[in-house]
């Protein structure tokens, strides 16, 4: 790997990112298309610009503590507009990898609900939206928000109270087994 | 023309007119959709966000389903459309990490078939006069924002069209007699999935959108992904706009004279009889 720019042991936190996320993040230098562009800028402490500029610097601490990477909703304007081709979004995904395996999540409601989302997967090989919305509000003690939404779907058949399981959910355990724990 | 189908959890559930006007248009049309027996869900954002393996090894298990049929795979699903293409360009591409995946998911990766969007079929791959032959009702007066959402347009890589000012969902909406209008907010984000995460967020970038579609001069916007849809429909509460937002496919469907269309205005949360009632449409 390539990033012969970095000085000491950020050299080897900007390669351990580069290797797992696959992307050139040593090439960037700040043009802020991506933070011009970005969907949540607005909302979030730092902008993927700045993330970046974070990792340079070896803070992998503000970098895993912020909330951008859990509010990134993955829109890939940012990638999709580098002029040195850094897919940021999967930088993201990378980071967030890297937040849960020291167990710093910043915005715990985003991975309750993909805890909820891929439970749901894991069971029934397909989201069965109802009962993933419960899991999620009973994780996160959200009980009372979106009742009436929830109500009107019901009513408008967009909520079905079974979930339509697959069959070969042996190949389906066999997929999460082998994937548990296993980050790139 | 003929095709193996991948609906996805949500076109079974909150997106059913989707789902059911996809399938009644393609029919219509002559192109056969074939369901991918049992099919697994994606992984969809959760995945990609929280495992990487998995995030490639639920999409590499449809396709191994599809491989068997040997039919393309067309997907309505905007964030479905994404995985799977995704993961057909990794396996393609990547042997180190095809090798893995293959392992994984229990298959041998062939690469033959290739990830069709159902707005790339309509506006690609179905002859251009086709659609507008068999147009029964012009849907002339309503003007609409075509919205396109992130997933089909972007990365570029995965893309059919140009990322920044895609145009395809607006031919096909003048092909059927509608009128798109120009507006800036075609490839904003709706905020996907973070509406229940962090629904106040959420609710500045719909209102955005709407209201931009709105002073662009449009009385209905229209999308291609069933998250994009539902965030439209129910986060707007900062916005005071009451204009319907419609699958791509329903408003073909009403073109095309097909009648199930008006059971699936019915099911809308922001219900869209009354604008096509007074463009005397329904």
């Amino acid at each position: 790997m390539q990033s012969n720019q970095a000085v000491g042991n950020t050299s080897s936190l900007i390669e351990e990112i580069i290797d797992k996320s696959g992307q050139p993040i040593e090439l960037c230098f700040q043009c802020q298309k991506c933070a011009a562009g970005c969907s949540m800028g607005r909302f979030t402490d730092y902008s993927p610009n700045q993330i970046i500029r974070l990792i340079q610097h070896g803070l992998i601490d503000k970098v895993l503590d912020s909330n951008m990477i859990w509010l990134c909703s993955s829109c890939e304007i940012c990638g999709a507009r580098c002029p040195n081709g850094i897919n940021m979004a999967e930088v993201m995904d990378c980071l967030k990898a890297m937040a849960i395996s020291k167990n710093i999540v910043s915005v715990k409601n985003v991975k309750k609900f993909h805890d909820s989302f891929l439970g749901s997967v894991k069971l029934n090989g397909r989201v069965h939206e109802a009962t993933m919305m419960m899991t999620y509000k009973i994780k996160t003690m959200d009980l009372f928000s979106d009742i009436d939404l929830g109500m009107k779907m019901f009513v408008k058949g967009k909520l079905h109270i079974l979930p339509k399981r697959t069959k070969d959910r042996a190949r389906l355990s066999r997929v999460f087994t082998r994937t548990a724990n296993k980050q790139k | 023309m003929e095709f193996s189908y991948y609906p996805g959890c949500s076109l079974e559930s909150s997106a059913k007119e989707y789902n059911q006007s996809a399938m009644a248009v393609a029919k219509a049309l002559g192109i056969t959709l074939n369901e991918i027996e049992d099919w697994v869900c994606c992984g969809a954002t959760s995945a990609h966000s929280t495992n990487h393996k998995l995030s490639y090894a639920l999409p590499a298990i449809n396709i191994s389903l599809a491989q068997n049929a040997g039919n393309d795979i067309v997907v309505p699903c905007a964030s479905c459309y994404s995985r799977l293409k995704k993961t057909d360009l990794l396996l393609r591409n990547n042997p180190e990490e095809r090798k893995e995946i293959e392992d994984i998911a229990d298959f041998n990766y062939e690469g033959k078939l290739e990830i069709v969007s159902v707005l790339e079929l309509f506006a690609k791959k179905l002859p251009k006069e086709e659609l507008k032959s068999k147009v029964k009702k012009n849907l002339s007066g309503l003007k609409l924002a075509c919205y396109y959402g992130c997933l089909t347009v972007r990365p570029p890589e995965i893309c059919f069209e140009n990322p920044e000012n895609p145009d395809s969902m607006d031919t096909v909406m003048k092909a059927i007699g509608a009128e798109p209008v120009r507006w800036s907010y075609k490839t904003e984000c709706c905020g996907a999935s973070l509406s229940l995460t962090a629904t106040g967020t959420v609710n500045k970038m719909v209102a955005r959108i709407v209201d931009m579609a709105a002073e662009a001069g449009a009385n209905a916007i229209v999308t291609a992904c069933p998250l994009c849809q539902m965030n439209l429909e129910v986060r707007r509460n900062e916005s005071n706009s009451n204009m319907p937002v419609f699958y791509f496919t329903e408003l073909i469907a009403l073109a095309l004279g097909i009648p199930e269309c008006k059971d699936w205005f019915a099911k809308h949360i922001v219900d869209p009889r009354q604008l096509l009632k007074s463009l005397s449409l329904i």
